[in-house]
């Protein structure tokens, strides 16, 4: 059976040109770059190349650009380095739709006496600004908001909100993992002062990450060790994933036009076809301040897992905010955050697209789901009650 | 993704007796969509008291579908005493077991059968017994400890997996952990193992050396244990015990008392004079 991958936000498959670029590195080019004989010396100006491909598609300068080992530690790294130089101020501003890498490391410091605020959300995912503006006060040592939010693609306005930080001196992260090599990102025209990046959502390898660290920002190791990366992150640099994710940025860079164009044509003409031919279905999420690859669409008197088991016998991948898919027994916390209705959040599924995915394979989707959710309805206990209504 | 057996996938790809039975004469409906699954059962039972037809209707995922196709399966033919003694675990032993995280959904199949068969004898429906402690789910003290007793839990997390108290705001953990305290204290098994010769010796002496002993040296008294026959156990007197008027009111009160908490219950204390 073929694989229909639209499961995207999740992991991507690592682009062949990638891979091709990293082989080198394991066996015949292994040596350690802060060597001092050539053979391994060599490697850290192979390191820098890699370096300079990351800062271009972020247009960013290199020295700006942190090798690390995932997203989670990219965001660890960004807050813990904001706490470590904020004099003792005691307050983190977050939102409620945050990733569990900035989330669960807010629960944790709020358990170590740090007062975490929470911005909510509107119906359509969008960040409440008048609430943010109020949370900034004197003693906020951080804040930490995401560019795109991975379970509905909606875009927070990280670079404004980044300026109202900016004039009350306080630092701003954002994790940028799901909007890298989607959006367009220019750090030289915004004052954000650290960025989360992923390898394994834009086509490279899982185990890689960049923190972007704006020259100038005060910033305290959070791996201590080496000297490598300058003295900002401890550990021998991963030199085949980094040389591979240098590899992906430069393509994503290259693909960002057919990602807005062809990949967003196809997530809309998914969505559309499936919320036109499926009754009681809607998409959560602003429809346009969104990535172009991301649609999250919930089907209402079903539950999510059940769909993605009955899309898993077709080869189709994908994911649900429902709590079983979640192993816990609350819906996501993203939709709830929405106030998107129990009967909707238990039935969510999150289609997110690729490069590599074609248009036959969106027409499959297309034909399948209206008699997947049927059926599933057609034993639901509150779907026959619904429809009389 | 769960580790589904290969029976869960198969009831819930093709789950059996899916829908309503017409003409029911024992219904019940179960769960909400709030907390992410909800079963209607519906049961056709004949004028013998068996179950001649079953459906379900089930909002929730695979297991839950599973689950509920495995209890009408299991129903079918079976009169109402034996479906009475369906338990939740012998739905999950049907389907070949179920993840641990979704015990609820076989603990949700019982909860309809048993609301079923009180809606066929005309029983008024229960209200929900005891206080809510999970807020979150509605789950009350009395759901808990049933739970806990029957399925002999010990953690917040087991009752999670079956009856999902604790899986929301988990405020009510601390409650519920008393509970399982509780209940574990009352069932704590208070038989003891039938005693060799040798280990009621070697336990008396312990009991002598540790609990005994230093109470009748501080009156410059002693005890030696001289032999276990049965439940008699013979015991010489020392020191001042020896010559005290009042050692038999000791033997009796206090060692005699004090052994039969520790040892076995049954035991008789006997002075023998040497």
């Amino acid at each position: 059976m073929k694989t229909i991958y639209l499961d995207n936000n999740a992991t991507t498959q690592v682009a062949e040109e990638v891979i091709e670029s990293m082989l080198p590195y394991f066996h015949d080019a292994y040596g350690n770059p802060s060597s001092a004989h050539s053979f391994g010396g060599q490697i850290a100006g192979k390191v820098n190349g890699a370096r300079e491909q990351v800062a271009a598609l972020l247009n960013a300068m290199p020295e700006e650009i942190i090798f690390t080992s995932c997203g989670t530690e990219s965001d660890n790294t960004a807050i813990m380095s904001a706490l470590a130089n904020g004099k003792g101020k005691n307050h983190v501003v977050t939102s409620r739709a945050e990733h569990p890498a900035v989330r669960s490391l807010c629960a944790h410091l709020s358990g170590q006496g740090y007062r975490i605020t929470e911005i909510p959300v509107d119906r359509e995912g969008l960040l409440d600004m008048e609430y943010y503006e109020k949370s900034l006060t004197p003693d906020t040592a951080i804040v930490s908001l995401m560019w795109a939010n991975n379970e509905t693609g909606v875009l927070f306005p990280v670079e404004k909100a980044a300026e109202m930080a900016r004039e009350r001196g306080i630092p701003f992260h954002t994790d940028a993992v799901q909007a890298v090599g989607k959006i367009p990102i220019a750090m030289n025209k915004n004052v954000i002062d650290m960025l989360s990046v992923s390898g394994h959502k834009l086509h490279a390898p899982k185990g890689i990450g960049v923190l972007y660290v704006r020259k100038g920002t005060q910033f305290s190791p959070y791996l201590i060790g080496g000297h490598q990366e300058t003295g900002r992150r401890g550990g021998t640099e991963n030199t085949p994933y980094i040389i591979g994710l240098g590899t992906a940025c430069e393509l994503a860079e290259r693909n960002m036009k057919e990602e807005n164009t062809r990949v967003k044509n196809l997530r809309d003409k998914l969505e559309n076809e499936i919320c036109s031919r499926i009754p009681s279905s809607r998409i959560n999420g602003d429809v346009l301040k969104r990535i172009p690859n991301t649609s999250n669409i919930s089907f209402e008197f079903v539950e999510g897992e059940s769909i993605l088991l009955m899309m898993d016998e077709f080869g189709i991948c994908a994911s649900s905010g429902s709590a079983c898919t979640s192993g816990s027994l609350q819906p996501s916390h993203v939709l709830r955050a929405m106030g998107v209705p129990f009967t909707m959040a238990h039935g969510s599924v999150r289609f997110s697209l690729s490069i590599y995915n074609h248009e036959e394979e969106i027409d499959f989707v297309i034909e399948k789901m209206p008699a997947i959710i049927e059926r599933l309805r057609s034993f639901s206990p509150f779907w026959k009650t619904a429809e009389s209504v | 993704m769960w580790e589904y057996t290969d029976k869960v996938k198969e009831h819930f790809l093709n789950p059996r007796n899916a829908g309503e039975v017409e003409n029911a004469n024992a219904v019940a409906e179960v769960g909400s969509i709030a907390c992410g699954d909800a079963l209607k059962l519906t049961l056709k039972i004949d004028e013998a008291g068996r179950i001649a037809d079953a459906g379900f209707q089930t909002f929730g995922c695979a297991s839950a579908i599973a689950s509920s196709s495995a209890l009408t399966e299991m129903l079918k033919g079976k009169t109402v005493a034996e479906a009475e003694k369906i338990t939740n675990q012998d739905i999950a032993d049907f389907l070949g077991g179920l993840p641990k995280e979704k015990m609820h959904c076989s603990v949700l199949g019982q909860q309809a059968l048993e609301q079923a068969i009180a809606n066929y004898k005309g029983l008024p429906q229960e209200e929900k017994k005891g206080e809510i402690v999970c807020e979150c789910f509605g789950v009350t003290d009395e759901e808990i400890e049933r739970t806990v007793t029957e399925n002999n839990l010990s953690t917040v997390e087991e009752v999670t997996n079956y009856i999902k108290a604790g899986g929301g705001c988990e405020n009510c953990h601390g409650a519920i952990q008393e509970l399982i305290d509780r209940v574990r204290m009352e069932v704590k098994p208070i038989s003891r193992p039938k005693l060799s010769n040798i280990q009621k010796i070697k336990m008396i002496e312990e009991t002598l050396e540790r609990e005994i002993r230093p109470s009748l040296k501080l009156d410059g008294g002693d005890l030696e244990l001289i032999d276990v026959i049965g439940n008699r156990v013979l015991v010489a007197t020392r020191g001042t015990c020896a010559v005290c008027k009042a050692s038999e009111q000791t033997l009796k009160n206090f060692v005699e008392a004090r052994l039969r908490e520790l040892v076995w219950p049954e035991l008789v204390v006997e002075e023998v004079v040497q």
